[in-house]
């Protein structure tokens, strides 16, 4: 058999004690395809061992004075349930038939064989305690039903666990619940039977009012510890989820508002620079602090829709010429060629405005999804130019803009805005 | 933290190139950050120059109810994040006064917020206009006097939000909502969106200032729709709210 695999990623990413990596020979009970608590499996995937000759093990021991038993016990106790063990296919007791409907799975082969050897030594053994001491034969069904309510309630005390890890479904709560109360149902019972075979049965009323009056004891007392210990624990729980956002903005603001705001000291005398990290700083905190989920810093990747493209390429122009530019989108659609090309022009058209047009205060840019057309307008209050009286070899309006938005099949248009300044409008229709 | 009254209300003539032509508006500032306080009052309250006089400060909603029926200024500039319930609450507990008939309170948003929610919630409000902190004093105090006229001030970026909001991206253009925004309303606020001043959208439109403003005003006023439960499915449909 093989030793064990990685399983899949749900359950190796659970939050086992253990270190993550490497997936260390730790000893772990297995949660998955065990007969009990998961003991033999993961004792035979820790070994390297095929689980029925770890199974066949303690079944011996179990005729040593029950040896075996205690071992598994101490096994189950100490042993943390987790990933490990060999390999069993998902198991239940159902199998889905390919049209659909439910049945009781075919046990295989070595299945059988193992159970009808169970039930074989199991019936020897008892035949074996009762043949010889019969004091002892009066115990050992009350014994044994406590020993099986025990066993019940425990895995699911294990169950619980892994239900933090990966949730379960709802009809399977319910049968767990069922499985629980069947457990304390078998415990009670075994003890029941344990004291009518004692002979205690007489005083059942008097010992069952003392227990309870014991137990009412003990939750009046324990009780409203208990209940604080949870609250507190709730409240614990949240202080460290606070803490835990508290870190990542603090660790956000030292990581760039604190650098900023050093570089500006350094250079305060220069107003220009000041105000290009200035205002740097304060698109990214804004861009942090008001998108959706707090992603501003992974924004590397190449932007994927047009308002995305419009505000980067003019976040890029803002900081390299250090000149405000304000931009409003309007609608937005996903980025293809045709609006790239556009997107180029755009930033020529910026580059353009912060270099001639900066001094009359912030660029507009204004970029709108109608339909299938996009406009973007750029428009700044300097000076103004004659395209006419722009000497023929300066391709930088010509080609970069005007020609580019004309070979994507888009339109540019150059005009003098009204009240100063330049204003260039760029059309182009999506391709979709 | 307290109604601190603007020094040197002194009634001279002022420069003839503030907008007012000598007209003094009456000012409360709300802001939770007495540093932003300080300097706008820095900027706009020196009344002889810009014809503002800072009659009042508050720094939370409670206090900023009080000292604005206390001193009834013609404009409030107020900021959209407060504590005690934002500048929402504000104009929500000062609704009476808006609606007066005389000397009505108008109020005008001035945030560091950009955020599309917390535009147009203070707009549906009943603010009538919304700037940015990033504004010049010049531009603050022409703003101020344009609220006080009853007219409605719309940045580039509010001009944005509310053509984002109007438009219909996906859906087909049935929508009785988008009847809401004439054609002209529309391309008046998309020059606005654009940058341009109104004089400058008039000289564009070939119509007049007055129009455009009237415009301007219409939009604000279909923001402020009184049936608010359309209003909400309209907003929450478009994701503003």
């Amino acid at each position: 058999m093989p030793a064990a695999p990685p399983r899949a990623a749900a359950t190796s990413s659970s939050r086992a004690s253990a270190p993550e990596e490497p997936p260390a020979r730790k000893l772990y009970r297995s949660a998955d395809g065990r007969l009990l608590g998961g003991v033999a499996r993961g004792l035979a995937g820790h070994l390297g061992l095929p689980v029925i000759w770890v199974r066949m093990v303690f079944l011996i021991l179990f005729f040593t004075q029950g040896l075996g038993a205690l071992l598994y016990a101490v096994f189950w106790i100490v042993v943390p349930l987790g990933v490990g063990g060999t390999a069993a296919e998902p198991r239940s007791v159902f199998e889905t038939s390919p049209d659909g409907r439910r049945r009781l799975r075919k046990p295989d082969k070595g299945q059988i064989f193992a159970l009808i050897a169970l039930v074989i030594s199991a019936a020897t053994f008892i035949g074996s305690v009762s043949l010889g001491r019969s004091q002892a034969d009066r115990y050992i069904w009350p014994v044994l039903l406590i020993g099986v309510g025990v066993v019940l309630v425990w895995r699911q005390a294990d169950n619980a666990r892994r239900a933090r890890w990966a949730e379960v479904g709802r009809s399977r709560r319910a049968f767990q619940l069922a499985r629980g109360v069947a457990g304390v149902a078998l415990v009670g019972l075994g003890l029941a039977v344990f004291m009518v075979v004692r002979g205690s049965a007489a005083q059942f009323g008097n010992v069952l009012t003392g227990a309870i009056a014991v137990m009412a004891g003990v939750a009046l007392l324990a009780g409203p510890w208990l209940v604080r210990m949870t609250q507190d624990l709730s409240e614990e729980r949240l202080m460290r989820i606070r803490a835990q956002e508290r870190a990542e903005v603090a660790a956000h603001v030292h990581d760039s508002v604190l650098h900023t705001l050093t570089l500006i000291q350094r250079n305060a005398d220069e107003a220009g620079e000041v105000r290009r990290l200035a205002r740097a700083q304060e698109r990214e905190l804004r861009a942090w602090l008001y998108r959706p989920e707090g992603t501003g810093k992974d924004g590397e990747d190449e932007p994927s829709t047009l308002a995305e493209a419009v505000k980067r390429t003019a976040a890029e122009v803002e900081d390299y010429h250090g000149v405000p530019i304000e931009v409003v989108v309007v609608g937005d659609c996903p980025l293809d060629e045709k609006l790239a090309a556009q997107i180029q022009a755009a930033r020529e058209a910026m580059v353009n405005a912060a270099k001639y047009g900066g001094e009359g205060g912030a660029v507009q840019v204004f970029a709108e999804v109608e339909g299938r057309t996009v406009f973007v307008s750029v428009r700044d209050r300097g000076p103004g130019f004659d395209l006419d009286a722009v000497p023929a070899d300066r391709m930088g309006v010509r080609e970069s803009i005007i020609g580019r938005m004309q070979r994507n099949g888009g339109s540019a248009r150059l005009s003098a805005a009204p009240g100063g300044g330049t204003e260039v409008e760029l059309e182009m229709e999506r391709a979709e | 933290m307290s109604e601190g009254v603007a020094a040197g209300s002194t009634p001279g003539a002022s420069d003839g190139e503030q907008p007012g032509d000598g007209r003094r508006v009456r000012v409360v500032l709300v802001d939770d950050h007495r540093m932003f306080r300080t300097g706008v009052r820095a900027e706009i309250g020196r009344t002889e120059l810009t014809g503002v006089e800072v009659v009042g400060e508050a720094p939370d909603v409670d206090q900023a109810v009080t000292v604005i029926n206390a001193t009834r200024p013609e404009v409030v500039l107020l900021d959209v994040h407060l504590p005690g319930g934002g500048g929402v609450e504000v104009l929500r507990r000062c609704a009476p006064l808006m609606g007066a008939v005389e000397n009505p309170v108008r109020f005008l948003a001035l945030s560091v917020s950009d955020a599309a929610e917390d535009v147009i919630g203070v707009i549906r409000g009943g603010a009538r206009g919304y700037v940015t902190k990033t504004i010049t004093g010049t531009d603050l105090v022409a703003s101020v006097f344009r609220v006080q006229e009853g007219d409605a001030v719309f940045s580039p970026r509010l001009a944005g939000f509310v053509l984002d909001a109007f438009a219909s991206t996906d859906a087909p253009p049935v929508d009785e909502d988008l009847d809401r925004l004439t054609q002209r309303e529309r391309e008046v606020l998309r020059l606005i969106a654009r940058g341009y001043a109104y004089k400058e959208i008039a000289k564009q439109l070939f119509i007049s200032v007055k129009t455009v403003e009237s415009h301007v005003s219409a939009v604000l006023r279909k923001l402020q729709l009184s049936n608010r439960h359309e209003l909400t499915r309209w907003a929450t449909a478009r994701r503003l709210v």
